[in-house]
């Protein structure tokens, strides 16, 4: 199910040495063709269809096509992803369409203060996290 | 500036600790260290992106390791069962008792987590009682897990501290000390750098091991594998090269998934209560119940194990009464019995937000074959096998444990997932015998080392590391897959098709072909004995005399070379495992033909293994198993 490009509407994230797709995909696969600007997949049978590039594409130009090796063409599943929510697009084979909407994160993006009200280290030779302070472990 | 194709800038970092990999157990990692040592010198690098790397970059709709009430004594017996017997419960029990920590964190920084009507509002660590998809697992809004959990490392650890796109080939030993840790090598997929770390203490946590066998998908569905692509065995190919002893890398995990999408079923057999039935509507599972009891006592466990469960399965289809079927529309149409229409939409849209959190592609399938699951079944399938030490698989590096547990001397002789090489710690897939961390049991055991690790740095103050090798050298052999690239591209008239150098891709089908054919995977129904492993390992011994011939034409192919090269040494581990261990331990999984029982008089052990850096001659051996915690055998409860 490897992810595609519409040409149309992508502008390669404007002339920037790596472009959305580029900068997340998990597994190095997409690529700026400097000649044209545009992204595309370098090895579509190595795609894990995980849609990181989809959502993170401020153009939504990528789009993942079911692998043609396996699955009856014409379905379609897309993402539009907020920084609290996602919305899903599936679109069967048959033209029936659904829609699902989930949260993402209860919290604002960027807002975490890891160690903000946290404890400070206690002992390091014990077997407590320091979150852990001043709990017993229990042990076996 | 960075230097040319062929010829990489050098980079030298030197840190205190150096964090390999991205995932759950490194984001865990970098978040403790940093607390204890606000002041250490902490690099980590990752392949990809943090954000969206490692295991749970798509996301995940459940923690599966969650204890809550439940006592970590409880956990470490579900694990152990799960497991054929044979797990380190010092390991488990310490994976248990620091777990909820992590999960409460989660839950802190902004992942959803579902709970049960009146304590919606409640979190986890004040009472709230979390939406159990079984004893273990909770349900959770997951698309963002990894963001979340990678925000914290970032902010943590501070962004000048990671380096991305950074693929680490080698760990370096120190020239000194035969046994010590030192620093590690490897490359910028992106720009033409090599980076040379030297490193007081290195967690090694850079993921499973995934298609060292040809998958069902040979095509564009290549890619689709139940677990992530991009983990090649990395993390137990490079261990395995500096000498640390493995464990139990006989063991894999053979998921029974949706059909060719390998969507998650965990959800559908537990919140859903849907039935796997063979072709003709039969539970084989309780049909082959009498197969099962060859396996005693662990047919006997609270919940049958796995690979249990597959064999009968397997037994079925072998039979010809497949296709076997997760019977969705019957699960879907008895819980809508006592339900609204608009809980009953509720319930759809759960069930499809299991694949869209975790599983996208099994979505696609469904769409493209106009699959829903209140009307139509869906196909099981038993996958391609996969190494792991996180999920329901316990291959791994063999580590000291906590030392304030009832273990033996020998699992507890220095600093907690430490590993025998001096310095090197792991943690998440890379830890062996005590596999069911999952997601939050990876973060919390990459906690549990990077404490240790700072433990470690203090005490070795001093240390200076001394590379052993010349780097130059190699940075050569590092390269050498470039050099094939350009001596030779210009020979033919098609560079794809060259005698003086083989593709990467081409190299990785043949590791997947000899792996399937004479190593248990699919095309043999997971069979093999003496002879096929025999002859496995001889092709196989050609197959890593031929990678120093891989080509690489650019940074994306080099890295693609030593992926492979990574999987190529995992699998020899698994293969050589395998050889040494003469039962059948994990029907389902995989059968050794030649020895088709269960041995609990002989093999009821581990087998660790060890390279000798010295000649690169492996030796498998078995190292007694103790249960720590009394386990217990009497039968699943009756529904």
């Amino acid at each position: 199910m490897p992810t595609f490009v519409h040409t149309d509407k992508c502008d390669g994230c404007k002339g920037g040495q790596v472009t959305a797709c580029m900068y997340i995909c998990p597994n190095n696969l997409m690529k700026l063709d400097t000649e044209r600007m545009k992204a595309f997949n370098q090895e579509p049978d190595q795609c894990w269809e995980c849609q990181c590039c989809v959502k993170a594409c401020p153009q939504q130009a990528i789009e993942v096509r079911a692998y043609q090796d396996v699955v009856p063409m014409g379905g379609q599943v897309i993402p539009m992803r907020t920084d609290t929510t996602i919305m899903w697009t599936i679109k069967f084979r048959d033209g029936e369409v659904k829609r699902f909407k989930f949260p993402v994160r209860t919290t604002p993006v960027g807002s975490i203060d890891p160690y903000a009200g946290k404890p400070g280290v206690g002992d390091l030779d014990s077997n407590l996290l320091f979150t852990e302070a001043g709990k017993t472990l229990p042990t076996i | 500036m960075s230097g040319t194709f062929g010829n990489p800038e050098i980079v030298d970092v030197t840190a205190d600790i150096l964090i390999i990999g991205g995932g759950m157990a490194a984001c865990g990692a970098a978040y403790e260290a940093r607390r204890w040592a606000p002041d250490a010198k902490i690099t980590l690098v990752d392949k990809a992106a943090l954000d969206r790397s490692g295991a749970v970059a798509m996301g995940l709709s459940a923690i599966n390791t969650y204890l809550g009430e439940q006592k970590p004594e409880d956990y470490v017996r579900m694990v152990s069962a799960d497991l054929m017997g044979i797990t380190r419960d010092d390991l488990v029990y310490d994976v248990g008792r620091h777990v909820d920590d992590s999960v409460h964190l989660f839950e802190e920084w902004g992942l959803p987590i579902w709970k049960d009507k009146g304590s919606e509002d409640v979190a986890l660590k004040d009472g709230g009682k979390p939406v159990r998809s079984g004893r273990w697992q909770i349900m959770i809004n997951g698309e963002g897990y990894k963001t979340i959990v990678a925000e914290a490392a970032k902010k943590a650890l501070g962004i000048d501290n990671i380096i991305e796109r950074c693929f680490i080939v080698k760990l370096l030993l120190d020239e000194k000390d035969p046994n010590r840790i030192a620093g590690a090598v490897g490359f910028s997929v992106r720009e033409h750098k090599l980076f040379v770390f030297k490193a007081n203490a290195i967690l090694l946590v850079a993921g499973g091991a995934v298609n060292c066998f040809r998958p069902r998908s040979v095509g564009e569905g290549n890619g689709r594998t139940w677990y992530p692509v991009w983990n090649a065995g990395s993390t137990y190919a490079m261990a395995a090269e500096v000498g640390a002893e493995l464990t139990m890398m006989e063991n894999r995990f053979v998921p029974a998934r949706f059909k060719d999408g390998y969507g998650p079923v965990g959800a559908w057999f537990l919140l859903f209560k849907s039935q796997a039935l063979n072709g003709f509507g039969e539970n084989y599972v309780t049909k082959n119940a009498h197969m099962l009891a060859d396996f005693a006592p662990y047919d006997k466990a609270a919940v049958v194990p796995t690979c249990l469960r597959n064999h009968a399965m397997l037994h079925e289809m072998k039979e010809g009464r497949g296709p076997i079927m997760m019977d969705t529309p019957t699960a879907m149409k008895k819980l809508a019995e006592t339900m609204t229409p608009k809980e009953i939409k509720h319930l759809e849209a759960e069930a499809w937000e299991d694949f869209l959190d975790m599983c996208i592609g099994q979505a696609g399938v469904w769409a493209g074959m106009n699959i829903r699951p209140e009307v139509t079944a869906s196909e099981l399938m038993p996958t391609e096998p996969y190494l792991l030490g996180s999920h329901s698989g316990c291959c791994g590096i063999w580590v000291s444990g906590p030392e304030d547990l009832n273990s033996p001397a020998n699992w507890k002789w220095g600093y907690n997932r430490m590993t025998t090489v001096k310095g090197l710690f792991t943690a998440g897939d890379g830890v062996g015998a005590s596999g069911h961390k999952f997601s939050s049991g990876s973060h919390a055991e990459g906690r549990i080392a990077g404490k240790n690790m700072v433990r470690f740095v203090r005490d070795n103050k001093g240390y200076a590391p001394a590379l052993k090798g010349d780097i130059k050298a190699i940075a050569e052999e590092i390269y050498v897959p470039v050099r094939n690239y350009m001596e030779h591209k210009d020979k033919t008239t098609a560079e794809d098709v060259n005698p003086n150098y083989i593709l990467p891709r081409m190299l990785q089908m043949r590791l997947q072909k000899l792996m399937d054919e004479y190593v248990a995977g699919v095309s043999t129904y997971y069979n093999t004995n003496a002879r096929l492993l025999a002859q496995g390992l001889h092709l196989l011994t050609m197959l890593k005399e031929d990678s120093k011939l891989m080509r690489a034409k650019d940074l994306h192919e080099l890295m693609r070379a030593w992926e492979n090269y990574h999987r190529i040494i995992t699998a020899e581990a698994h293969l050589r495992h395998i050889q040494f261990r003469e039962e059948t331990r994990y029907p389902g999984f995989f059968y050794r033909a030649d020895f088709p029982n269960l041995d609990e008089a002989n093999w009821k052990c581990f087998v660790n293994s060890k390279i000798d850096v010295a000649t690169g001659e492996w030796k498998c051996f078995k190292v007694p198993h103790k249960d720590l915690v009394e386990k217990h055998y009497t039968g699943q409860a009756k529904h």
